[in-house]
């Protein structure tokens, strides 16, 4: 094992170097990283490798099997495609926070304990958050304090699952965990964070769209898709993920219908296609994880491919993506215009391209296990799948309304990063056996079938028809300038609640103690004690005084003195000393 | 992809004649699936499937049940004005 290093180790270290890099050859430093990657990870056997000990644990940083591989082999993928798009920055905090990330990635994924699965899986929020605030507005900064702060949760809730977890079983080996009992509550809790649970979810809705245009394309590949790995390693079969699943697919597929930012409706879709990922794992069979994994890896080429053109779309545009500001763009950009046709087929599972051979397996599997109503919501939501990504995402940037935008073609490198994720889309559809080789159980399952070609090519040309219907008839929803409240309402409105709480109560209590103790109480202290010594004193003093024969002027004049030195604290030590021992007398006394 | 034009700008589907073109397409392969349907032995898991134009029907409904109640419910509940959270 000394030839080989552990993957993680190469994108963390490679893109730490980065800054120190300069000139041209950065560029090649840089896809050098993930091509140095694969090279390493394709000489890794499948085993145990890298067992650190650690107090009187053991650290495994390399737990290599048919699972971990395939998810290593994609993300060293799409992090040279990512890599290449991104060419053209001058940011290095962009280029390190995504090669780092694309490490912590690998280093989840082949992590064979819970402490290491734990670090790297924090490392993805504080890598990931920088491509968020690295947009360098205030919409994305705000968006990622509120990224982190659900993380951060997510982190902790996992944290405690892992020590009830570690303290109950005396094991930190990361394997099948299963759902019983509060330890394993917890730690199903914290993956669901990251994998974007209905009402756990809207980190990803409110960031994602705020992220730079190249950040995004890290993000939608990296911190779902570990979630996924996570789930199908520690949670295979367990029927709440089917539910959970179920609901995933369906939720989004609405507000992607009234959704305006188009990377927006693209992270709904991300939800969305996660949902058929959860939902296989949840069902838990040979067939249903081999499509929830393939699905993965088909998800993370035509999302990105997606997110991409949308990218392009916004490089190319002064940062426009809203639906109503953007249109027909297809006349001066075609290369992205077709680029984004074949993710939107991809993900439609329009036969021959990849979705249609990862995505059925899943439903077959529903099918299979008689899960109608499941079945049925699958059905459904691929129905909503055609409506948002499939139509609208294409139809809104390159045709609909002309907005009279004509910019120019997508830079080079972008295209040649579309072009490689749409080569995989379309040799992941049409020449399936490549991918189901790799896939973690051996596959029976077959994808051209003329019943399944047939159903599906129905499916699609009949929801293409009701939106061409809809569209000409104008019942379509108009795009309108406007956002829609979801579950982060919640945090959002609440928070805003909170803060408000706060102020009233704690800022209000410290009015009312600086009105009562500063304003009142210290004064009236004050003064009693500057009123009551010169009361006692005049009140002992003037009969003495009147008995000695002052009187007129010359008692006056004394009052006024012994009032004057009581008031500047100056009084003589013969009065400070009766005072003194007035005081103690009448202690003396009410004792 | 572009129509080359000296004089103007004129484009793939700025010409009538291609939009005819594809709407006739579309069209007719909406047709030929339907008819499609008679031809083909199908392996269903429920009884539904088995329904002549299961697919066709169950998508053209959903698709625009889907887009009406996104329309009519689901908008009217969580719309806002853009600077709702500022």
């Amino acid at each position: 094992m000394t030839d080989v290093l552990p993957p993680a180790a190469i994108f963390i270290i490679g893109g730490l170097l980065v800054p120190l890099i300069k000139g041209k050859w950065k560029s090649a430093y840089m896809l050098l990283i993930p091509v140095v990657g694969f090279i390493n990870l394709i000489n890794i056997p499948e085993g145990t490798h890298w067992v650190v000990g650690f107090m009187e644990y053991d650290l495994i940083f390399g737990k290599v099997d048919r699972l971990s591989l395939l998810f290593g082999y994609i993300f060293h993928l799409i992090s040279f495609i990512a890599i290449l798009y991104a060419i053209h920055l001058k940011d290095n905090l962009q280029h390190v926070a995504g090669l780092v990330y694309a490490g912590s990635a690998l280093g989840v994924v082949f992590a064979g304990d819970l402490f290491s699965f734990f670090v790297f899986w924090e490392m993805l929020t504080v890598a990931s958050i920088f491509l968020i605030w690295a947009r360098r507005t205030k919409v994305a900064q705000g968006a990622g304090y509120r990224y982190l702060l659900i993380h951060a949760a997510g982190g902790l809730c996992l944290l405690a699952g892992i020590v009830l977890y570690v303290n109950q079983t005396g094991s930190i080996e990361f394997g099948y965990i299963g759902l019983n009992g509060l330890a394993t509550l917890l730690i199903f809790l914290g993956f669901g964070v990251n994998c974007a649970w209905p009402f756990l979810h809207p980190w990803l809705t409110d960031a994602y769209p705020e992220a730079t245009i190249t950040g995004t394309i890290f993000l939608s590949a990296f911190t779902t898709k570990c979630a996924v790995y996570a789930l199908a390693r520690a949670f295979p079969g367990t029927e709440a993920l089917i539910w959970i699943g179920a609901i995933m697919t369906a939720f989004p597929i609405f507000y992607a219908v009234i959704e305006n930012n188009l990377r927006r409706v693209l992270s709904y879709s991300l939800i969305n296609q996660v949902g058929f990922m959860v939902c296989g794992i949840g069902i838990g069979t040979q067939m249903a994880i081999n499509g929830a994994v393939s699905h993965a890896v088909n998800d993370i080429l035509f999302k990105a491919l997606l997110f991409m053109s949308m990218g392009a779309v916004m490089y190319r545009n002064d940062n426009k993506i809203n639906c109503t500001a953007l249109g027909g763009l297809y006349r001066t950009m075609p290369l992205t215009c077709i680029c984004c046709i074949i993710g939107a087929a991809s993900i439609s599972a329009v036969p021959l391209f990849s979705g249609f051979v990862s995505k059925s397996m899943v439903m077959d599997a529903a099918a299979t296990g008689h899960m109608q109503i499941i079945w049925f919501i699958l059905l459904f939501a691929s129905v909503g799948v055609l409506e948002h990504a499939g139509i609208k995402i294409p139809f809104f940037a390159f045709f609909g309304h002309d907005s009279g935008l004509r910019p120019k073609e997508a830079p080079l490198h972008m295209l040649l990063a579309m072009g490689i994720a749409a080569f995989f889309c379309i040799f992941n559809g049409s020449f399936p056996s490549y991918l189901y080789s790799l896939l973690p159980y051996p596959v029976e399952y077959v994808p051209y079938t003329v019943p399944h070609v047939v159903g599906q090519t129905q499916l699609i040309f009949f929801a293409a028809f009701a939106f061409t219907l809809l569209t000409l008839s104008g019942m379509s929803p108009p795009e309108l300038r406007a956002i829609n409240v979801d579950a982060d309402w919640f945090y959002r409105k609440g928070g805003g609640l909170f803060y408000r709480v706060m102020d009233m109560s704690m800022n209000g209590l410290t009015r009312v103690a600086d009105r009562v103790i500063v304003g009142e109480l210290t004064g009236s202290i004050c003064r009693i004690f500057q009123r009551w010594p010169e009361v006692l004193c005049l009140g002992v003093m003037i009969p003495l005084w009147s008995v000695t024969g002052a009187r007129g002027k010359d008692l006056q004049g004394k009052i006024e003195r012994t009032r004057a030195a009581l008031q500047t604290h100056t009084s003589p030590i013969g009065i400070s000393a009766a005072m003194a021992t007035i005081f103690l007398v009448l202690i003396y006394l009410l004792m | 992809m572009k129509q080359e034009n000296s004089e103007g700008k004129k484009y793939l589907f700025d010409k009538p004649g291609n939009m005819k073109i594809l709407a006739w397409s579309f069209f007719l392969s909406l047709v030929l699936l339907l008819v499609l349907e008679f031809f083909i032995h199908k392996h269903t898991h429920f009884p539904s499937e088995e329904w002549p134009e299961f697919y066709c029907v169950f998508a053209f409904v959903a698709f625009v049940a889907l887009v009406l109640s996104a329309k009519y419910i689901l908008r009217t509940l969580v719309k806002r004005r853009e600077d709702y959270y500022d």
